[in-house]
């Protein structure tokens, strides 16, 4: 079985009244699946196939969607990475961040690292694939663009740059099949273990603005970031480069 | 040579009228199974033409002077002549009534002659302009015809000339008006028509019923298609009633979407149905397309889907559901049902709601209200007012349906003065709280009915925990939702809009209040309220028992015009030349009205949108709360025993 396109979906939360629903940036993912892939597009899900939010994926026009089934808190990740790899699979999607469990994000760098693929972060739109390579948008603070090429097979996460999701509609949703395959359950250790406690919203630094006019104000909300203490280095090797990072990262205590 | 002629001529016509009328029939049989009463209906349809319909039609005058000539002399004209001319049966005094009805049918057709020399915009051109002749030629002709019989002129009178001059009479008159009654000429509408009042989908607004109410989906009948995507998917009955449209353009001068510019022409739609029914391309329409689309570009047939073929989506979406083409229509056609069963395949099979649309019915999935607002919320417009739930309360006199508006901030003032209103009163009543769902108004008017039977559901479940004698609430949609659209899962109430249950209090004594004294007031009815429930007059008496004496706009009561919030209008948001909301406050404007009274969130939203300076708009509740006398009249018990109950 080859399966070209792949959109890996989650039970979203809405952000409001905590319902379940379809996560935000999985629904973009599916998204830019179908308009990628159309029909061809295959959704999977690692979880409960019972859930009724599952639907609202279905509700966007697709036929199918699978789901390993996994009981709550099982690790979803060596079954995704058996699945895709056995499937021969050339494009993940996925959202960046899921909205329920852990929602640490962590999923798409640890199944591409383990698939042993590349990960483009924030893709806005596939442009095109050919001969094997994909040329794609990142989507950059401020709407800017970065086009990128990238060799297939490659996974890539969405966020809100990447196309709307489509509406979900009532009828594709009540008529299509959830197809449910039992797969050896893996106990995530950190979710055993360890103990859930809500995040905190992490201290922001007051930005104070000494501003005349209205024009400054103006002017300084919108300004861009600037680095400062950065340097930009030219014409180097990659050891040199890959050097200056490394320092950069001990410095930065990332590296110890 | 006349004698063998007339015969032929008229039973041909006959037997043709016979083979279009089966063909039509056929036409409409392609629509879904309907439950109606085929008999009682042909047996009540003569009283529900000439009553009911006669009501509508007899809001003009002329017109409906001149269509009972005109009709009740063809009728008449039609019967006897197939006695006299065609089974030859010349008795003189046959013959005398037939001149009667064919001259009375002469007059009538003079005033329709007339009528189009110079029509109004909104009346169809084309086939129509060839009408009044051909009700000439009949009538004179047969008249003519006539005089021997009632031996008024001798037998073989006027020679060959007339008799073939009578013959071409003859002929155009019977292709017209009994051929063209079935073969699609603008007769048809009273064939269509006849059958179309015997077989009406809303029964229950003849003699003098009410039936505004949104027919539910069966949601668990999985054969049955989600809505109307096809022309064969309207029932039959549907189909018949486009049919029976004559295409006079009442609906076209009531509707607030083709005034503002938008892409909608209710008369237009119908045709377009009527095209779809019978296959072909909308070319040969002769009246005003929808603004901004020439006519001739679409065409469609009863297996083709119609948006995108004959109707575009916009079009649908452009509706307000204010139900003014309804209330206009002589023909009584349900405009509004038609636009709403598409949208309602456009909603849940194509997942093409519009703009906001889809947004909005997330929103109502996942936290029970359109604006997405935490579902805790709902009270906090509340927080100071110490108002009783219902469920710490075993019952209650007057259960308070709060309504989406708790989450907008102009509404809370609002709402509040509609406590201060119950306090006063010494009402016992209660709040529902954060158990209170959206009632599904505008799901269902996007076409969602999905989420609508889901919120419905829930809240009669809710409702149901409880005793209540009424539901009094200050938003007409949920009002109407709640009292007629409820009922078909199970949820029946008595129901009542808070100026309604206001003007009961002050009926009562039970509220002591003050002269208004903050200027000249016009009163701006809410569709919802007015149209679709039928209550004018109870704004208008707490408004006199205020001392404000209403200034009242041309277009008020049943032909009051829309604000543009209705039908999900505002968060589809269709563009047009002008805002409805803006032409609304021009006939305001109008009255020379300081303030304008309203009844409804929508209302009060859409018309404050528009940009000052303009009048003040004041909810009713405001300007009873504002009158009141404090302190509260102690002499009222809290617990006042419930009045009687008033439908």
């Amino acid at each position: 079985m080859t399966i070209a396109t792949v959109a890996l979906v989650s039970i979203g939360a809405h952000p409001a009244s905590g319902r379940a629903r379809r996560a935000e940036q999985d629904a973009r993912a599916v998204e830019l699946g179908l308009q990628l892939a159309g029909d061809n597009l295959h959704v999977l899900h690692a979880g409960n196939p019972h859930e009724p939010a599952l639907r609202a994926y279905l509700g966007m026009g697709l036929e199918e969607l699978h789901v390993l089934e996994q009981a709550h808190g099982a690790d979803a990740l060596p079954v995704l990475r058996d699945y895709i790899r056995e499937a021969g699979v050339q494009v993940v999607l996925a959202g960046s961040q899921a909205e329920t469990g852990e929602g640490s994000g962590m999923l798409p760098y640890l199944l591409a690292e383990q698939l042993g693929w590349p990960l483009v972060v924030g893709v806005a739109q596939v442009e095109s694939i050919h001969n094997g390579v994909a040329l794609v948008l990142q989507g950059l603070p401020r709407g800017q663009r970065r086009r990128l090429k990238v060799r297939l097979p490659f996974m890539a996460t969405v966020d809100n740059a990447a196309p709307k999701a489509r509406q979900s509609a009532y009828g594709p949703a009540t008529r299509g099949v959830v197809d449910a395959e039992v797969v050896e359950v893996i106990v995530d250790e950190l979710s055993t273990v360890g103990v859930f406690q809500p995040a905190r919203p992490r201290p922001k630094r007051l930005k104070v603005i000494r501003a005349k006019s209205a024009a400054d104000r103006m002017k300084a909300a919108t300004a861009k970031a600037t680095g400062g203490s950065g340097q930009i280095l030219k014409g180097l090797s990659s050891e040199e480069g890959a050097q200056a990072i490394l320092k950069l990262l001990i410095e930065e205590g990332v590296v110890r | 040579m006349l004698n063998i002629i007339l015969p032929v001529l008229l039973f041909a016509a006959l037997g043709l009228a016979v083979i279009g009328a089966v063909r039509r029939m056929h036409m409409w049989r392609r629509g879904r199974p309907a439950r109606v009463d085929l008999l009682a209906g042909l047996l009540a349809m003569p009283r529900r033409y000439m009553v009911d319909l006669h009501h509508v039609v007899a809001r003009d005058k002329y017109m409906a002077n001149t269509h009972v000539a005109t009709a009740g002399g063809f009728v008449l004209a039609a019967l006897l002549a197939i006695l006299v001319h065609g089974l030859g049966l010349h008795n003189r005094i046959l013959g005398y009534a037939l001149l009667v009805a064919t001259a009375l049918m002469f007059v009538g057709a003079l005033f329709v002659f007339k009528r189009r020399l110079n029509p109004p915009a909104r009346l169809s051109k084309g086939p129509w302009m060839r009408l009044p002749k051909s009700l000439l030629a009949f009538s004179l002709s047969f008249f003519i015809l006539t005089l021997p019989v009632a031996g008024l002129l001798p037998q073989d009178f006027g020679g060959w000339l007339l008799a073939t001059l009578l013959g071409v009479g003859v002929l155009w008159g019977v292709a017209e008006l009994f051929f063209g009654m079935t073969w699609g000429g603008p007769m048809k509408h009273a064939f269509a028509g006849a059958l179309h009042l015997a077989w009406h989908r809303r029964a229950e607004r003849f003699g003098g019923g009410r039936s505004t109410g949104l027919m539910p989906l069966d949601l668990d009948d999985r054969s049955a298609p989600l809505g109307v995507e096809k022309p064969k998917d309207f029932t039959w009955n549907q189909l018949l009633g486009f049919d029976a449209c004559v295409q006079c353009g009442k609906c076209e001068a009531a509707c607030p979407a083709y005034a503002a510019g938008q892409p909608l022409n209710p008369k237009k739609l119908i045709q377009d149905m009527v095209v779809g029914l019978a296959g072909g391309t909308d070319a040969h329409f002769a009246g005003s397309p929808y603004p901004g689309k020439p006519v001739g570009e679409h065409g469609g047939n009863p297996h083709q889907p119609i948006v995108d073929g004959l109707v575009d989506a916009d079009t649908l979406w452009s509706c307000t559901t204010c139900r003014a083409c309804v209330e206009e229509c002589p023909m009584m056609i349900e405009h509004v049902d038609a636009i709403v069963d598409m949208r309602r395949f456009l909603t849940l099979e194509k997942g093409a709601t519009p703009n906001n649309g889809a947004q909005v019915l997330d929103n109502l999935i996942a936290t029970d209200n359109p604006g997405g607002f935490a579902p805790g919320g709902r009270m906090n417009w509340a927080a100071d007012l110490n108002l009783d739930l219902m469920r710490d309360k075993p019952s209650a006199d007057v259960l308070f349906w709060v309504g989406d508006g708790a989450f907008d901030m102009r509404n809370q003032r609002t709402l509040r003065a509609f406590v201060k209103v119950l306090k006063a009163a010494g009402v016992d009543f209660a709040v529902l709280g954060l158990e209170e769902r959206d009632s599904g108004d505008v799901a269902r008017r996007l076409g969602d009915e999905a989420t609508f039977q889901a919120l419905a559901r829930r809240n009669i479940r809710t409702l149901g925990q409880y005793r209540f004698k009424r539901i009094v609430t200050c938003d007409p949609h949920s009002f109407h939702v709640l009292k007629n659209e409820y009922g078909a899962f199970g949820g029946e109430y008595m129901v009542q809009h808070h100026s309604t249950y206001m003007a009961e209090l002050i009926d009562q004594g039970a509220l002591a209040l003050n002269a208004d004294t903050g200027g000249s007031v016009t009163y701006h009815d809410p569709c919802y309220l007015g149209r679709y429930n039928g209550e004018y007059e109870a704004p208008r008496a707490v408004l006199r028992a205020l001392g404000i004496e209403v200034k009242e706009m041309q277009r008020s009561g049943f032909r009051s015009r829309c604000c543009g919030g209705g039908g999900g209008a505002p968060i589809t948001d269709i563009p047009g030349k002008q805002r409805i909301p803006d032409m609304r406050m021009d006939d305001i404007r109008e009255t020379g009205a300081e303030r304008v009274a309203v009844g409804c969130p929508q209302c009060t939203a859409m018309l404050e949108g528009v940009v000052e300076p303009r009048p003040l708009i004041k909810d009713i509740a405001e300007l009873v709360a504002e009158a009141l006398i404090e302190p509260i009249v102690p002499a009222k018990a809290p617990s006042r025993a419930a009045p009687e109950v008033m439908v």
